[in-house]
C-alpha cells in the first residue's frame, strides 16, 4: 500500500503494541497461573506467579506415583488421570478413524455419483447436525440402555457405546471431504475405469491416495471434537476407572474436596498434548471454522 | 449389474476367489444373526424397538445385497449413523415430552403389572434354615429342622451345578453324609443362582423360595390379577384399577401403587411451563437469562474479536504472527480444562483472582454464591473462550476486502475509525451474520460451560423443582432429567423439544442470511 504515514501513525503503532501486550497479560494469566500452581506445594497454596519453592508432588500424583509428604505420610494419587487420558485417546482415535471412513465413503457418493434426492439428503444431514446432542440426552441414554440389553459391549458404561454415539456426527466432515473431492479432476478416475478398474478400485486406489491430506485434517478435527466432548460421555460413563478425561477432570474440583494443586498438574499434563495438536492443526481448523463449525 | 461394470480381463486372484466363495455364506450368517437379534428384542416385550432394528437391518441388507445403486452403498453408514444417533433421538425426545416418563413412571403398564404380581411375602412360621455343601464340583442344599445350622438335617437336594433356574425335588438325608457346610462367603457367591431355585418338598404343595442368606421358605403372593387387568391386594381384598391418565394402579379411594407406569399425558408437560405458577417463574427467568447469556457473549466476543482482527491485519504492526498465535491460544486449550482452571482461579478463598483483587482493592467477591457475580463470571469466562473464534472468522473475511478501498480513503485523509466504520464493518458484517447466528445458537445451548463452572448454582430458593440462577435451558433440562431427586424425563424432554424449535428457527434465519450473503 502506498500510503503516506505521518508522525501520528507511529504513536498509533506504539499504542497498539501496548494494548496487545496488556491484553495478552490479562488473557494468558490463567494459563500461566495454572502451570505455576501445579508446582506449588500443597493444594491451597497462594503465592507469586513464579513459585518460590518448587514441589513436584502434584506432578508425581498426576503421573500415578505416590508422594511422600514431608511429614512422613504417603499421599496416594486421588484419581487415575493416566487411565482417563488413555480412555480419552482410545475413544477419540477409534471414533476419528471410523468417522473418517464413514464420511469419506459418503462424500464419494455425494461428490462423484448421481442419485435421487442427492441435494435433499445432504441438506437434511447438515441441518440435523445443528441440533446438539445435549438436547436429546434422555433419548440417547434410553437407546444405549436398550442396545446394552442385547449387545453388552455397546451398552451403557462401555467405550464401544460411546464410540458408536459419536458416529452420528459426520455431516460437516462429509461436506469438507466432498469439497476436496470436487477439486480433484474426475477424469483421472474415469481413465482408471477405462483401464478396467471397478467403482471400488477407482475410489480406493485412485481417488483416496490423492485425498490423503484432507483425510488427515478430518481425522484431527474429529479427534479433537471427540476428545473434548462432555455431555454424552457424562451420561454414558459413570464408573471412575471408565471415565474419559473430559468427564473425570471435574471431580478434582469438588466443593467438599478441592484438589486445586493436583488438578493443575493433571490439567497441564493432559491439556498440553491436545493444545499442541490443536495449534499444529490450526491452519486447517481455521478453514473448517469459516465453513461454519463451532468448537466447544 | 455389478458384473457388467467390471471390465477387468485379469483372472481372479486366489483371494478374490475365496472372497467370492464366502460371499453368500457370510451374507446368510449375518442375516440370521440380525434376525435373531430382532427376535430377542421382540420376545423381551419391546415390539417398537424390534421393528426399528428390523428396518435398520433390512435396509442394510437391501442396500448391500439386493439394490444395484452403488451410491447407496457408500452412503449407508453415514446416513444410518445420522438417523439412529441424531434424527431418532430428536423424534424420540419429542415423543417423551408427551408422556409422564420419570423415575416413578419408568415401566410400561404390562411390565409394571408384572412387577407387582411378582411381589410376594414369606410365610413367616414356615421359614427353614439352609446350608450349602460342596459335592465334587457341584453343590447340595440342606434344610435343617431347627433355626441353628448345627441342628439335624431334614431335607437335602440332589447335587446341583447352581447355574440355572430350576425346580428341585428334595429328599430325606440318606446314608451318605454331607460335606461340612460352606461359609457365608460361598453362599453370597452363589446368591444369584440360589435366588432362582424353587425347592419342592414331598409333603407340601407350595415350593420354597430363597428368602435370605440363611433361609428358604414358602411365599404368598401379594397381588392377584383381576380379569379386567386390575390388581387385587390379597391382604385386604382391595381392588386397584389402572388409571391410564395418571399412570398409576389406583383404588376407588385414591390410593396409588408404586411403581406407576408410562402413559401419554398430551400437552400436560407444556401446560406446566405456562400455567403452573410455581414452575413458571423460575422457568421464565432461566429463559431470559439464557437469551441474555447468549446475546451478551456474542456481542462481546464480536466486539473484541473484530477489533483484534482489524488490529492484527494492520501492516505497520511488527510481530503480528507471534501476537496472532498468542491471542489464539485460549481457543487451542481444550474447553473442559480451561473452564475448570477458571473455576479454581475464581475460588473465593484461595483463588488467584481474589488474591489479586484483595491485594489491590481489599475485596474478596463471592463469585459462586452471589447470583449477579456468578453470571458476570460466566460471561467473562465465555468471552475468554469465544473471542478467538470471531477473530479468526473476521481475519479471514478482512483478507477479501480489496486494498484499493483503503488507499482511496487514505488519499481522502480518512481516520482509522472512519475506515473501520465506512469500509471494514459494512463489508464483513454480511458474511459474518450467519456465523454469528450459529454462534448464538451454540451459546444458547452451551451446556459444558454451565455444567463445569457453576453447575447452575446458586439455586433459587423455594422452588418446587430445583432450579439454579445461572442455569440455562439445557443445563436446567439436564438437571431435571439426570440430577436431584425425582428425575422427570417427560418434563425435560418437553423443554428440550421447545429448544429444538428455537434452534430450528435460528437455523432458518441462518440459511436466509447465508443466501443473502452469497446473493
Amino acid at each position: 500500500m502506498a500510503i503516506v504515514r505521518g508522525k501520528q501513525a507511529r504513536w498509533r503503532v506504539y499504542a497498539a503494541h501496548a494494548f496487545l501486550v496488556a491484553f495478552l497479560i490479562v488473557t494468558l494469566f490463567p494459563l500461566a497461573a495454572v502451570v505455576s500452581i501445579s508446582l506449588r506445594p500443597g493444594n491451597f497454596a497462594t503465592g507469586s506467579l513464579i513459585p518460590e519453592t518448587i514441589s513436584l508432588e502434584h506432578w508425581k500424583l498426576a503421573l500415578g506415583i505416590p508422594y511422600q509428604a514431608p511429614d512422613g505420610s504417603l499421599l496416594q494419587p486421588p484419581f487415575p488421570v493416566l487411565t482417563w487420558l488413555w480412555n480419552s485417546i482410545k475413544v477419540a482415535s477409534i471414533s476419528a478413524f471410523l468417522i473418517v471412513g464413514i464420511s469419506t465413503s459418503a462424500a464419494y457418493a455425494f461428490g462423484r455419483m448421481k442419485f435421487r434426492f442427492q441435494q435433499g439428503v445432504l441438506n437434511t444431514m447438515l441441518l440435523l447436525q445443528m441440533f446438539p446432542a445435549v438436547l436429546a440426552l434422555v433419548a440417547i441414554y434410553a437407546i444405549f440402555e436398550t442396545i446394552g440389553n442385547y449387545i453388552p459391549f455397546l451398552g451403557l458404561e462401555t467405550h464401544g457405546g460411546l464410540v458408536l454415539a459419536y458416529l452420528g456426527g459426520v455431516a460437516t466432515h462429509i461436506w469438507t471431504i466432498k469439497g476436496y473431492f470436487e477439486t480433484i479432476p474426475v477424469e483421472i478416475e474415469e481413465n482408471a475405469k477405462v483401464d478396467g478398474a471397478t467403482h471400488w478400485q477407482a475410489f480406493s486406489r485412485v481417488l483416496l491416495p490423492m485425498a490423503v491430506p484432507i483425510l488427515m485434517v478430518v481425522f484431527v478435527l474429529a479427534f479433537i471434537g471427540t476428545i473434548i466432548e462432555y455431555p454424552v460421555a457424562s451420561i454414558l460413563l459413570r464408573e471412575e476407572g471408565n471415565l474419559t478425561l473430559a468427564v473425570g477432570a471435574k471431580y478434582y474440583l469438588n466443593d467438599q474436596r478441592f484438589l486445586w494443586g493436583d488438578f493443575a498438574a493433571a490439567a497441564v499434563l493432559s491439556g498440553l498434548p491436545i493444545t499442541l495438536v490443536f495449534l499444529l492443526a490450526q491452519r486447517w481448523i481455521v478453514s473448517g471454522l469459516t465453513a461454519g463449525g463451532v468448537k466447544g | 449389474m455389478a458384473s457388467t461394470m467390471n471390465y477387468s480381463t485379469l483372472p481372479p486372484t486366489p483371494l478374490e476367489r475365496v472372497a467370492r466363495a464366502l460371499r453368500w455364506p457370510i451374507t446368510a450368517l449375518a442375516a440370521l444373526a440380525a434376525l435373531y437379534t430382532v427376535f430377542l428384542i421382540y420376545t423381551a416385550g419391546q415390539p417398537g424397538w424390534a421393528l426399528g432394528t428390523l428396518v435398520l437391518f433390512g435396509s442394510a441388507f437391501y442396500v448391500y445385497v439386493i439394490s444395484d445403486q452403488f451410491a447407496y452403498r457408500y452412503l449407508f453408514p453415514g446416513v444410518a449413523g445420522m438417523l439412529v444417533f441424531i434424527a431418532f433421538p430428536l423424534v424420540y425426545t419429542a415423543q417423551i415430552g408427551f408422556t409422564n416418563y420419570s423415575s416413578a413412571h419408568l415401566l410400561s403398564e404390562d411390565r409394571a403389572r408384572a412387577t407387582l404380581l411378582e411381589r410376594a411375602d414369606p410365610v413367616l412360621d414356615q421359614v427353614q434354615r439352609f446350608t450349602l455343601h460342596a459335592d465334587g464340583a457341584e453343590y447340595r442344599i440342606a434344610l435343617h429342622e431347627g433355626e441353628d445350622e448345627n441342628s439335624a438335617v431334614r431335607w437335602v437336594s440332589p447335587p446341583l451345578a447352581l447355574k440355572k433356574a430350576t425346580t428341585v425335588e428334595l429328599q430325606p438325608l440318606g446314608a451318605t453324609p454331607l460335606q461340612p457346610a460352606l461359609s457365608l462367603k460361598a453362599v453370597i457367591e452363589h446368591r444369584e443362582a440360589l435366588m432362582q431355585l424353587a425347592l419342592k418338598l414331598p409333603d407340601a404343595a407350595e415350593p420354597l423360595r430363597y428368602l435370605g442368606l440363611r433361609e428358604y421358605g414358602p411365599v404368598r403372593e401379594q397381588w392377584k390379577l383381576d380379569p379386567d387387568g386390575g390388581l387385587l391386594r390379597v391382604e385386604d381384598g382391595k381392588h386397584f384399577k389402572p388409571n391410564r391418565d395418571e399412570g398409576y394402579f389406583e383404588s376407588v379411594d385414591g390410593e396409588h401403587l408404586q411403581p406407576g407406569f408410562k402413559v401419554n399425558v398430551g400437552w400436560r408437560n407444556y401446560a406446566r411451563m405456562v400455567l403452573d405458577a410455581e414452575f413458571r417463574s423460575p422457568f421464565l427467568s432461566i429463559f431470559v437469562w439464557t437469551v441474555l447469556f447468549a446475546l451478551i457473549t456474542v456481542v462481546c466476543c464480536t466486539a473484541l474479536g473484530m477489533m483484534l482482527a482489524v488490529l492484527l491485519n494492520w501492516e505497520d504492526l511488527k510481530g503480528r504472527t507471534l501476537y496472532r498465535t498468542l491471542v489464539f491460544l485460549p481457543y487451542a486449550v481444550p474447553g473442559f480444562i480451561s473452564i475448570l482452571v477458571f473455576k479454581g482461579l475464581f475460588n473465593q478463598n484461595f483463588g488467584e483472582i481474589n488474591a489479586i483483587l484483595n491485594a489491590l482493592f481489599g475485596v474478596k467477591p463471592a463469585w459462586f454464591a452471589d447470583p449477579l457475580l456468578a453470571k458476570t463470571m460466566l460471561l467473562i469466562v465465555n468471552v475468554w473462550l469465544g473471542y478467538p473464534y470471531v477473530m479468526i472468522l473476521c481475519s479471514g473475511l478482512l483478507k477479501s476486502i480489496p486494498s484499493d478501498l483503503y488507499e482511496a480513503s487514505a488519499l481522502a485523509g480518512a481516520s482509522p475509525w472512519t475506515n473501520f466504520a465506512k469500509i471494514t464493518a459494512p463489508l464483513i458484517i454480511k458474511p459474518l451474520a450467519p456465523l454469528l447466528v450459529s454462534a448464538f445458537a451454540y451459546n444458547f445451548n452451551n451446556f459444558v460451560l454451565i455444567a463445569l463452572l457453576t453447575d447452575g448454582r446458586p439455586d433459587f430458593l423455594s422452588t418446587k423443582i430445583p432450579a439454579g440462577q445461572t442455569d440455562i435451558l439445557v443445563s436446567y433440562t439436564y438437571r431435571i432429567a439426570f440430577r436431584d431427586s425425582g428425575t422427570d424425563y417427560g418434563l425435560a424432554a418437553a423443554i428440550s423439544t421447545l429448544i429444538f424449535l428455537l434452534v430450528a428457527a435460528m437455523s432458518l434465519v441462518n440459511l436466509r442470511l447465508m443466501k443473502k450473503a452469497q446473493g
